[in-house]
């Protein structure tokens, strides 16, 4: 495991999961990708599929729909995936707590390994929030 | 495989590597033409109407804005036009003008972040990479004037938040100045690229009758020849005050709802312009202080860039909504798909479904259906019952928490 997870910091591909976002912070994804950010110079690539990927992205309060679904996409993950909770919505459901809908934060339905706080959060803290993964996988290999 | 029918079944979504959105279709084909279409949503929903009741005024705009990250200051525009239009409140004219300029200001970075999409849908990413390279300035526009590049939080009813000082006009001025010469790029690219044209004109057309019969709004109907605008029909905010065009183009397919959209982001670097110049001399303050919501109901329009949303707040003298009613641009434009994409090929269905420009965030509805019997099992009461009981849920979890913390 250590080993891979060492060979996974080097180039990261990231799948992109929209669960019940308000668009904004997908947006602010794909900005990432275009050239005043340009997160490509760093290897880091959106992916179409989860097989592929590295870590996965997710946006949004997970509704009662989505979840099943998430669920499902997270475990056909190849192992080791991180999770990583964008937005306000997936860390702490912002203002949709109190929805009908069941409304749910990320880390009550898996693991998650960062947070990125922010509505949205800029594309600069999700550079930052990426990195200090890195960093923190890195260390704890280290020990 | 005996069976007599030809039609496939090709399945796009929920989660699919072009859409930022999780929304399902499924696009019965024959051979490489579509024959019908079937739309699900719902991936979205999270109950804003209701939500809305739990809020008071002031902070509904700032829910409302997180319906759709695009169109974030599009519900809070028309949001606080129908709670002004309960009050019957005067807005002083500088915060006519600064609300003016931001909805502009959203448009060009919608029709430009559409423009960019559209390109990587027809896997032409340049068009892509270089409209959002345009936009970025837009965006630093937002953060100068408002301190974010998205979500606003710039309307308030009877007012708005913030001001725009006079030193930041020359700044925004000059991106805006900035800002014609790549799209005037983009323009001649969309009328003369023999890729774009040879992808995008006699695609995905939709008749003026089309158009009218379902109801479709903003840029999809305009470039059918239907010259639907309620900024131009019912003007509000300052949008009767500067001068500008509607713009209206007539062939109804994908080429032409890109050329209405390019052509109409330069009628709102117009618009923009006008307002900052007049927000050198209008100072008459920009708050209407609006204290309470009389009893009554009131209706809420602006022209988002998708097209009309339309906002309905009913008070009853409290300072809550009683009922709250969201109609967003893509509701109507979304079924427009069911003539639009039908009878073209599948290679063309992914522009098409793109380009009536769709927000599923906006869109969405909730009808929960017994596979069985096909009946309707939730209503209005039931999604009350829901609610209470999620209320229950959480005080039970917080008085637990509470408890530990005090024991």
């Amino acid at each position: 495991m250590s080993l891979k997870i060492k060979a996974l910091t080097k180039s990261i591909w990231v799948f992109h999961m929209a669960a019940s976002p308000c668009n904004n912070c997908d947006i602010e994804i794909l900005d990432l990708l275009t050239p005043r950010f340009d997160i490509e110079r760093f290897g880091i690539q959106l992916v179409g599929s989860i097989r592929h990927a590295d870590a996965v992205l997710v946006t949004g309060s997970i509704n009662r729909k989505v979840r099943k679904r998430l669920k499902r996409v997270l475990a056909q993950a190849a192992q080791p995936c991180f999770v990583i909770a964008l937005g306000n919505c997936s860390c702490s459901m912002e203002m949709f707590g109190t929805s009908y809908n069941d409304n749910k934060p990320l880390d009550e339905i898996t693991d998650v390994h960062a947070y990125i706080a922010g509505c949205p959060p800029k594309p600069e803290a999700m550079i930052q929030g990426v990195v200090a993964l890195i960093q923190a996988q890195l260390a704890a290999l280290k020990k | 495989m005996a069976t007599k029918s030809k039609t496939q079944i090709i399945p796009i979504g929920p989660y699919h590597p072009l859409q930022e959105e999780p929304e399902f279709f499924k696009l019965h084909v024959e051979g490489e033409k579509v024959v019908k279409l079937e739309i699900e949503l719902g991936y979205n929903h999270r109950g804003i109407e209701k939500l809305a009741e739990g809020l008071t005024y002031d902070q509904i705009p700032f829910l409302v804005e997180r319906i759709c990250g695009i169109c974030s200051s599009s519900h809070p525009f028309a949001s606080v036009n129908a709670m002004e239009d309960i009050a019957d409140v005067d807005v002083p004219l500088r915060a006519k003008y600064i609300r003016t300029f931001i909805g502009e200001l959203e448009r060009i970075h919608s029709h430009l972040l559409w423009l960019g999409l559209a390109g990587h849908f027809l896997g032409y990413n340049t068009v892509w990479m270089w409209a959002w390279k345009q936009r970025e300035p837009v965006l630093d526009l937002f953060e100068l004037i408002t301190g974010n590049r998205n979500h606003y939080a710039m309307f308030k009813p009877g007012g708005v938040r913030r001001d725009v000082a006079d030193e930041d006009i020359p700044t925004a001025m000059r991106l805006l100045e900035s800002l014609e010469k790549p799209v005037m790029m983009f323009t001649k690219i969309a009328l003369q690229d023999p890729v774009l044209q040879a992808r995008l004109k006699n695609v995905g057309v939709l008749t003026k009758e089309d158009c009218v019969e379902l109801g479709a709004l903003g840029p999809t109907s305009r470039a059918s020849g239907v010259p639907w605008d309620v900024r131009h029909d019912h003007p509000y905010a300052a949008y009767g005050m500067v001068d500008w065009d509607v713009i209206v183009t007539q062939n109804g397919d994908v080429f032409d709802k890109a050329v209405v959209r390019l052509l109409e982001t330069f009628e709102s670097v117009k618009i923009c312009v006008q307002c900052l110049e007049k927000l050198r001399e209008v100072k008459d303050g920009i708050d209407a202080e609006l204290k309470e919501i009389p009893p009554g109901e009131g209706v809420g329009h602006h022209e988002a860039p998708r097209g009309e949303v339309f906002h309905y707040a009913r008070s009853d003298g409290t300072n809550r909504p009683i009922r709250y009613k969201v109609r967003a641009p893509s509701f109507m434009n979304v079924p427009t798909n069911h003539r639009a994409v039908v009878g073209y090929t599948v290679s063309d269905a992914t522009i098409t479904l793109a380009a009536i420009d769709p927000c599923y965030c906006c869109t969405e509805r909730m009808l929960v259906v017994d596979a069985n019997s096909g009946k309707q099992v939730m209503g209005w009461k039931d999604l009350l019952r829901l609610s209470q009981e999620k209320t229950h849920r959480l005080m039970e979890k917080y008085n637990s928490r509470m408890d530990r913390i005090w024991t």
